[in-house]
């Protein structure tokens, strides 16, 4: 289980987050909207350890993390995978070995079994075949897909996906939306996700919580989440329904 | 007026002294990653291969043409005394204690340390440092520290490539061209150059080597995120860098004199 209390940071003197309490429950799909440049890739990095926050506390099944260090800090970071906004690919290496790099790394898996698993996230992903090409010849979709591969090939206890569908046309969207749920489905991870993907993520999202002006506006489950009545709240999914509607 | 003055000086050497304390952390914790598991000794050779092998021809072409100069000012200088016999003790002395650890290291940081300091800081903007981080891989281990020990042991033997080619350019020039003694170049190298020169050259490569690497994978790892933070970055690496090299020759050569 995941919990925020009162998460202050400020980046470049600018407050991004204002104190964020967010209980993320355990096996569930819990879906993070909010507007661009609102700070939700900033509050995924505090999930997992990679900024600490200026006030307040992060606590991941039962352990204070924000004050961790070295090992204790790598041992909490054993049950995460996260997918970057940008992907995050190591561009010295081939699409094969991204997704191999946490399975040789973290796991010292049999590099038969490593192959196994590889080829088969790879293929989920709708990318067989391209293993052999370095990030830098892929587009910005295939990028994004080859990390969600690397994010889902170590199957664990908790990933974090920061905006998994941009950058991909309708129909490729369709495909990871599945892949994702299905894969949460059959392993019942706790997943997080960043979206701007209205109204698709009420689909699939158990829970939904809104960040604006630096704080948890609305959480609640899915359906309700939409039957909301706060008038911010609804011009904002609203606006995004209209948009994918357009499009 | 006068305040603002002082707080500004103030403020500088603050951020100067919490500088290079935290260069200085950098540079311990990365030591103290080489040495817990997993070791890497590929990661080592394969950076080997960049800061050493991929630098050697510049190195030989910069020593190359030293010596060759060293020859030329050598000879006109040394027979206005009519001792051009010890023209190989003059450039063979001034290789290996000064020129060559000295030119060797600023090409290696022109070449391979922009290289690295961009290499770690693109790393460092586009999140790949911390992909590391989150798949609980530490980046100093994975990326840091191959790099120090390839500089530890890459920039010595550049150095002493340097110093042989250079003797040779002394040589090329000093002999076959200006028709000076064949024998006398060899022998005064022999008589004059003594242990002593050799172990403070190679004292020199070792500490240089260390520099180059440390001061520009720290700046590469600490890159403001932005492209003009890159840029800065690489640029501060090799100034930094290239100065470090010669304040620290010039103390390195007042204490061993
Ligand atoms: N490392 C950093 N240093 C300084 N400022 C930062 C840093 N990371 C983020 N910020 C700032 O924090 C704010 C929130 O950024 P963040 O990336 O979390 O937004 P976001 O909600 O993910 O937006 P988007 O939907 O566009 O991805 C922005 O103003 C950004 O400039
Ligand atoms: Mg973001």
């Amino acid at each position: 289980m995941i919990k925020l209390v009162g998460v202050e940071k400020t980046l470049g003197g600018q407050p991004v987050l204002r104190g964020v309490d967010l209980d993320i429950p355990a096996g569930k799909l819990t879906t993070i909207i909010g507007g661009s440049g609102g700070g939700k890739s900033v509050l995924l990095k505090h999930v997992i350890g990679l900024m600490q926050p200026d006030r307040g506390e992060v606590w991941v099944d039962g352990i204070e993390i924000s004050r961790l260090k070295g090992r204790a800090l790598n041992d909490v970071r054993k049950k995460f995978a996260m997918l970057f906004q940008g992907a995050a690919l190591f561009d010295s290496l081939t699409v094969f070995e991204n997704v191999a790099f946490p399975l040789r790394e973290k796991l010292r898996l049999a590099e038969t079994e490593v192959a196994r698993r590889v080829e088969e996230k790879l293929e989920q992903v709708g990318l067989s075949g391209m293993g052999h090409k370095f990030p830098a010849e892929l587009s910005g979709g295939m990028k994004k897909r080859v990390g969600l591969a690397r994010a889902l090939v170590m199957e664990p206890e908790i990933i974090l996906f920061d905006e998994p569908t941009t950058g991909l046309d309708p129909l490729m969207a369709n495909t990871i939306h599945d892949l994702i749920v299905g894969m949460h489905r059959t392993f019942g991870f706790t997943a997080v996700m960043v979206s701007h993907e209205i109204p698709e993520i009420f689909l699939i999202s158990d829970w939904v919580a809104m960040l604006k002006d630096g704080k948890i506006a609305a959480m609640a489950p899915s359906a309700d989440f939409q039957k909301t009545t706060d008038p911010a709240i609804r011009e904002f999914i609203s606006v995004g329904s209209m948009a994918s509607l357009k499009s | 007026m006068l305040i603002g003055l002082i707080a500004r000086i103030g403020h500088g050497t603050l951020f100067v002294v919490q500088e290079m304390g935290r260069m200085l952390i950098f540079l311990v914790a990365t030591f103290a990653w080489l040495f817990r598991p997993p070791f890497r000794p590929f990661q080592i050779l394969k950076q080997l291969h960049f800061i050493g092998f991929k630098s050697t021809f510049v190195v030989v072409l910069t020593a190359a043409f030293t010596g060759m100069v060293l020859g030329l000012q050598g000879y006109y200088t040394l027979r206005k005394f009519g001792s051009e016999a010890v023209l190989g003790s003059v450039v063979a002395l001034s290789l290996i204690r000064e020129l060559g650890p000295v030119l060797a290291s600023l090409m290696v940081t022109a070449r391979a340390g922009s290289a690295m300091t961009a290499e770690i800081g693109i790393m460092r903007i586009t999140e790949q440092i911390d992909a590391l981080d989150t798949m609980a891989v530490n980046s100093l281990q994975y990326l840091i520290s191959p790099k120090l020990v390839a500089g530890l042991i890459g920039v010595p033997l550049l150095v002493a490539i340097a110093d042989v080619v250079g003797i040779y350019g002394g040589y090329l020039i000093g002999v076959n061209l200006l028709g000076g003694n064949s024998g006398s170049y060899w022998s005064s190298i022999e008589s004059a150059v003594e242990w002593k020169d050799v172990y403070g050259g190679i004292l020199k490569s070792i500490s240089f080597g260390l520099i180059v690497s440390w001061v520009c994978c720290y700046k590469g790892y600490n890159t403001r995120l932005s492209a003009e933070g890159l840029g800065a970055a690489t640029t501060e690496a090799v100034v930094l860098s290239s100065v470090l090299i010669l304040v620290w020759d010039y103390f390195l050569t007042s204490v061993l004199l």
